[in-house]
């Protein structure tokens, strides 16, 4: 039974009509799937079809050990959402529910290549010498949560130096013990700088700039 | 699983330039319903809010708005948002109004990223946002397993003992919500429950959930987390402590009213006043939803209210 209801499916449709450039979705399972890495699968595969711009990779974690490291991945369910290039947009865990938007958001943003970043921010980042890493913790049910997953995506896309992972908690207690999970959203960069909620373009950017300097 | 769909962006653009008919402050049903009915009087609107569909979002059910017999508070507003989307309405988004001030016959807007935005007439429909208990440590460990948002959180919760402080139906849709990942669920009420039967009932069904009334908080405990809370009975001295990883405050909102306090009237529990035409004590300043006075926050009323403001600022626009 397909995941995406006919509405549903008839709306991405719809928004994936005004794709520009191809789309590639690479998806990490493995050979016993997980219950959630199969939603995943079946949620990009559904994707896939809405649209002739979206090519979709079904890979092995396992079996694809060398893949998973190139793009430096240690845990499933992943979706990787490339464009002309890998621009570090990941997904941890099926985006479900309010994140539906985030993913669809990254394909069209990688399709385009071009963020809605503002100037000011894009020319700071430009000054990136060292990697970030932005892991953005989520629920389903949070509605605060795409804003800030998808301020994560577009400073990736904009910064070669920058990683960002979306990662739906309830997928992954484990993280949630070692971070502190106890609200959404969450972000930690480069393992040193956690804050919780959804702020502002520029304090996004501050954080992002201070980590690098740790 | 559910897949929420973002409503169609129609960009309209965003002008300070511009003096705007009305500018509504706040997209939650009375803000949304507001800028319907304010775009089909042909007036030139913009709308300013942090979010699209306010407190409703956090709903996980409404089974009490008319023509649904049920639908979640999400896919409600994403509904408003679509209709809303239908009018050429300027939407800033993911901004917030910090200053509200009235010089002659216009009103200057500020937001917290420091645009300004001028209009002949607002709409105030802010909304309000979750009370704080203002115990010993709360704030501290806010985000730490203190959570004003069981709707967000409580997956992160699984397995795990939770409280849940406060006695309405906001307080007893958290503990439903809870009830589907945590192992226990305590209810701290200060007297009676006063949610609906309905919701009372299905926590108890949960087989989950411990009433613990007659207790108020007196402090949150724990080291860099919740730990535990210290409850201090209201009609006596008994304390009781509860081992808790998690505390869901929902003991009622506090209106969003700030960037107003010095323009408008306020109640004494900081709410607009409004009359039945939604006038504030200011001329070309209306208000609506659950930021005024009108008794009973409810999104049906609130949408009502919205509407009812939207006439208001016209009639006041075509006379002005």
């Amino acid at each position: 039974m397909a995941l995406l209801s006919e509405k549903v499916r008839q709306e991405v449709e719809h928004i994936l009509e005004g794709l520009k450039g191809g789309v590639k979705l690479v998806v990490f399972t493995q050979e016993f799937e997980c219950p959630t890495c199969e939603d995943n699968r079946m949620l990009m595969e559904e994707l896939a079809a809405c649209s002739s711009k979206i090519q979709i990779e079904v890979l092995d974690f396992v079996r694809d050990k060398e893949k998973a490291e190139l793009y430096k991945l240690d845990k499933i369910p992943a979706t990787v959402v490339e464009g002309k290039e890998d621009y570090g947009i990941r997904f941890y865990g099926v985006p479900g529910g309010y994140e539906f938007a985030s993913l669809l958001h990254a394909i069209t943003m990688v399709s385009s290549g071009s963020s809605t970043l503002s100037p000011k921010t894009k020319e700071q980042l430009k000054r990136l010498s060292k990697p970030v890493h932005i892991q953005v913790f989520v629920t389903h049910t949070c509605p605060y949560c795409p804003e800030v997953v998808q301020l994560a995506h577009e400073m990736a896309l904009e910064s070669p130096l920058i990683t960002s992972d979306m990662v739906n908690a309830a997928e992954f207690p484990h993280l949630n013990h070692k971070y502190d999970i106890f609200v959404v959203p969450k972000t930690i960069i480069n393992e040193t700088i956690q804050f919780a909620g959804a702020v502002p373009e520029s304090e996004f950017l501050k954080h992002v700039l201070k980590a690098e300097k740790r | 699983m559910e897949f929420i769909v973002p409503a169609e962006l129609k960009a309209v653009p965003v002008e300070e330039a511009k003096c705007y008919d009305v500018i509504i402050i706040g997209a939650g049903p009375a803000g949304m319903t507001a800028a319907v009915y304010a775009a089909r009087k042909k007036l030139d609107t913009l709308v300013i809010s942090k979010d699209v569909g306010g407190q409703t979002l956090l709903a996980p059910g409404v089974e009490t708005y008319m023509g649904y017999q049920y639908i979640t508070g999400a896919e409600l507003m994403r509904k408003f948002e679509e209709q809303v989307r239908q009018f050429p309405i300027a939407l800033e988004i993911n901004d917030e109004v910090v200053k509200l001030l009235r010089d002659e016959n216009r009103f200057t807007v500020r937001t917290a990223t420091g645009k300004k935005f001028t209009g002949r007439s607002v709409i105030i429909a802010s909304g309000r946002r979750a009370r704080s208990l203002n115990v010993p440590r709360e704030r501290e460990l806010i985000g730490r397993g203190v959570s004003y948002c069981a709707t967000c959180d409580a997956p992160l919760f699984g397995g795990l003992d939770v409280a849940v402080v406060g006695s309405g139906n906001p307080a007893l849709t958290a503990v439903n919500e809870l009830t589907k990942c945590a192992r226990k669920v305590y209810t701290i009420a200060r007297s009676a429950i006063k949610a609906d039967a309905v919701l009372r009932e299905k926590a108890e069904r949960s087989g989950k959930v411990e009433f613990v009334v007659g207790y108020a908080v007196k402090e949150i405990q724990g080291g860099d987390k919740v730990e535990r809370i210290v409850l201090k009975q209201t009609a006596g001295d008994k304390e009781l402590v509860l081992d808790v990883r998690g505390v869901f405050i929902e003991i009622g909102a506090t209106p969003n009213v700030a960037f107003a306090k010095e323009l408008a009237e306020l109640s004494e529990s900081n709410e607009i006043r409004v009359d039945c035409d939604c006038k504030t004590s200011v001329a070309g300043l209306f208000a609506a939803g659950d930021v005024t006075t009108v008794p009973e926050k409810q999104i049906i009323i609130a949408a009502g209210e919205g509407a009812k403001a939207a006439l208001s600022a016209y009639q006041y626009l075509i006379e002005a």
